[in-house]
């Protein structure tokens, strides 16, 4: 692997390739990055943290694939705040200062019955691996897909091939079904019996499928994403409560029984640097404008 | 014996008011004049009881009168002959429980100030390596291996008697940069980040492979270094955990743990934000809950970066403050107002969730607890309230689970520490040993790295009997 001398602390450093970017829908990119350490040992539901060079903030992203004999790891991002956007001008062939993992405890897969996956937004990506795990565990799997409107759909017919039925839904009716995700979840749950569902997805999103499943008492599991710096147990922002009790998301995580998770203290915590990504965002933009 | 010089040559430092607004370095440094007339102050005992302080055994006499003799290479080759890492704990080491309090002037209330002559002759050979002749000579390669997990003072320590006893070392650091709590913990005024780089390359030099990025018990666990290659694995991982409270309203927005803050300062160096991506909150009237260095180091950054009142929130009195008293000074001279005998009971937010105030408890001393010091007591009905923006817990920490929990076959106790024989820092695995804060708890540096050195002395006589 390369190492390149990085300028602040003088020393070099192993940095890691991307091997392939592709710009999936707008604001929505695909790094494939050679991290063979990670790639090795990679396992469904657990995450990596990224940073982009030395001035780079620590980013958790959700694993989308793997390939041990490549040496590969696949993450999926929306260009958000400062470092997404920075990290979507990169290229196939530049490098990434640090990909740390593979962090988080797995997913718990197994032959549970049929499991409903609800993916909300761009988490189609993170959700591909546990839908195709749980399919090969010999679940039958329903898949909801929903995104804002047509143009931001991506791996529909991957999310497909390892889904015994998929449902796509836009916000506003621009393409396949009109409405939210959890119509077609409430649906499937009046209509079937279903051992578990897992929803990934903005908090909001897995808020009201956790919501949605309670009366049905289906086990809902979610994939937390909550702000993080080191991404294993030494620091503690990403502390959640979960059944009243306070959790790591890093290390005890990131998924989480959806009925036991205190959602509102989750997204006022997300809010915690509002100020501070507008300040850091208009910082670059002026900085970017220059060069 | 001659007349004992009794004036301590004071440590030139930076003005108060200037530093309590800068992240430079508070201590100066002696000139060589300084340095010299500090050195000449040593009566060079016969047998010198400085040196049993020393948990790493340096000849504290003998690189003294070096600087006396106005040798520095020789201060130097001295140093680093016990030493590796004589800039950090020239500056870090609690000289005054260690060395220092051992010295024969200690009686007299003016032991030599080691822990300055420390760091002189560390920054000395930084500002003149082409002085330098003799660097470490490495031995023929052993051909044994040996995984050093975590690159704080015990690791780096092990790491480098290892290596210069020839055997091939491989360093695995979880974060991006070397040094553990020397680069995340312990702020730039206080330890500045390019001495820890240029102690770390000093040790990577004795040609040991550094892997940062790697979290062992991810990439692999314990027992798969040993089956693949690695002979022998020294635990240095510290204690990263971060303890909190369990008091209602503790995961409010705008309270951290230390190790959080600390992280997002040092490590992510969010006080040069947004040239640095990383933010900290910039609390206006900020309550930091402890009396340890770790406190002290969060008051003081927390002013730095633009506080306007730093409460420290300490549950004893003064005299039982774990912090040393060199600190401790430091952050009253920089204006951090020290709010005793006062313990939090709840966090009160606002509908944001963002802390906005806590209510405490009036304490007073009782008798001495199992820690010999006087146990706080609440007085009952004494609850008052302290309007705050930012809560920084500094109540200690634990050492990660993460090890523990991947291999097989290691004791631990209840407070998650590592169990070993105490004495070379074997733990009940067979070819594993440990050392510092993760079988101590949350200790010194230097302690760390005396732990080390018996480990990696005992790593050596393992090896050796290995075909």
């Amino acid at each position: 692997m390369l190492k390149l001398k990085l300028d602040v602390l003088g020393g070099e450093k192993q940095v890691y390739k991307i091997l392939l970017k592709q710009n999936l829908v707008p604001d929505v990119h695909l790094f494939k990055v050679e991290a063979p350490d990670v790639a090795k040992k990679a396992r469904t539901g657990q995450f990596i943290i990224i940073r982009i060079d030395e001035r780079g903030e620590r980013i958790p992203m959700t694993i989308a694939d793997w390939n041990g004999q490549e040496g590969s790891v696949t993450i999926i991002f929306m260009e958000v705040g400062t470092t997404t956007r920075r990290l979507g001008l990169l290229k196939t062939g530049d490098f990434v200062a640090d990909f740390v993992g593979p962090l988080g405890l797995p997913s718990h897969i197994d032959k549970f019955g049929t499991v409903v996956c609800v993916a909300g937004g761009f988490a189609v990506a993170p959700m591909m691996p546990i839908a195709r795990a749980l399919k090969k565990a010999g679940n039958k799997v329903i898949s909801i897909m929903g995104v804002r409107r047509k143009n931001l759909i991506f791996w529909e017919d991957e999310l497909r091939s390892v889904s015994d039925r998929l449902i796509v839904i836009t916000d506003d009716g621009s393409y396949a079904r009109k409405g939210l995700v959890t119509e077609p979840l409430k649906e499937i749950l009046e209509s079937e019996k279903v051992s578990r569902v897992v929803a990934i997805g903005p908090s909001v999103m897995m808020k009201f499928c956790a919501k949605t499943t309670e009366p049905f008492e289906v086990k809902t599991i979610v994939s937390l994403n909550s702000i993080m710096v080191d991404g294993t147990g030494m620091c503690g922002c990403c502390r959640v409560s979960v059944g009243g009790e306070t959790k790591f998301a890093c290390v005890d995580g990131p998924e989480f029984d959806g009925h036991q998770v205190d959602w509102d203290l989750l997204m006022a915590r997300q809010r915690i640097y509002l100020d501070e990504e507008k300040e850091s965002f208009e910082h670059w933009q002026a900085q970017h404008r220059k060069l | 014996m001659g007349k004992l010089n009794l004036n301590r040559v004071s440590m030139p430092r930076q003005d108060p008011k200037v530093r309590a607004k800068n992240f430079n370095e508070v201590a100066l440094g002696y000139s060589m004049k300084q340095a010299r007339e500090e050195a000449s102050r040593c009566i060079q005992c016969m047998r010198p009881p400085c040196i049993e302080g020393c948990p790493v055994e340096i000849d504290i006499p003998g690189f003294i009168q070096a600087i006396c003799d106005g040798d520095m290479p020789e201060a130097v080759r001295i140093l680093k002959d016990k030493n590796s890492l004589p800039g950090i704990c020239g500056r870090v080491c609690p000289q005054e429980t260690q060395c220092e309090i051992k010295c024969t002037l200690a009686r007299k209330g003016a032991p030599v100030a080691i822990g300055r002559l420390e760091r002189f002759v560390a920054d000395w050979e930084r500002a003149n390596k082409e002085d330098l002749t003799a660097p470490v000579v490495i031995p023929k390669p052993t051909g044994k291996k040996v995984a050093v997990i975590g690159s704080g003072p015990a690791g780096l320590t092990a790491a480098a008697e290892l290596a210069k006893l020839g055997h091939s070392v491989t360093i695995f650091e979880a974060l991006h940069v070397a040094g553990g709590v020397l680069t995340y913990g312990i702020p730039e005024f206080r330890l500045p980040k390019n001495i820890v780089q240029a102690e770390v390359d000093y040790v990577v030099s004795m040609g040991l492979e550094l892997k940062l990025d790697s979290v062992i018990g991810k990439i692999a666990t314990v027992d798969e270094l040993l089956e693949n290659g690695y002979q022998a694995v020294f635990l240095g991982t510290g204690a990263g955990l971060p303890m909190f409270m369990n008091i209602p309203g503790e995961n409010l927005n705008g309270i951290y743990s230390a190790n959080e803050f600390l992280t997002r300062v040092n490590l992510m160096k969010a006080y040069l934000f947004p040239e640095y991506d990383t933010p900290v909150k910039r609390g206006k009237k900020v309550a930091v809950i402890g009396g340890g260095n770790v406190a002290m180091d969060s008051a003081r950054c927390a002013l730095r970066i633009g506080a306007d009142e730093v409460y420290m929130i300490y549950r004893r009195s003064e005299a039982e403050m774990p912090a040393r008293r060199e600190e401790v000074e430091n952050a009253k001279k920089e204006g951090i107002q020290f709010k005793l005998l006062t313990n939090p009971k709840r966090f009160l937010g606002n509908d944001q969730n963002w802390v906005v105030a806590m209510e405490c408890y009036q304490m007073e001393l009782g008798e001495p607890d199992e820690s010999g010091r006087r146990r706080p007591i609440i007085i009952p009905g004494s609850e008052f309230i302290i309007e705050i923006d930012v809560v920084i817990v500094a109540l200690g920490t634990t050492p990660n689970p993460l090890i523990a929990q991947t291999t097989k076959g290691l004791e631990t106790t209840k407070w998650g520490t590592v169990v070993t024989d105490g004495k070379t820092g074997k733990t009940v695995k067979t070819a594993v040993w440990a050392g510092g804060d993760i079988v101590t708890g949350a200790a010194t540096v230097i302690s760390a790295m005396g732990a080390a050195k018996q480990a990696a002395a005992a790593i050596d006589e393992y090896l050796k009997d290995l075909l």
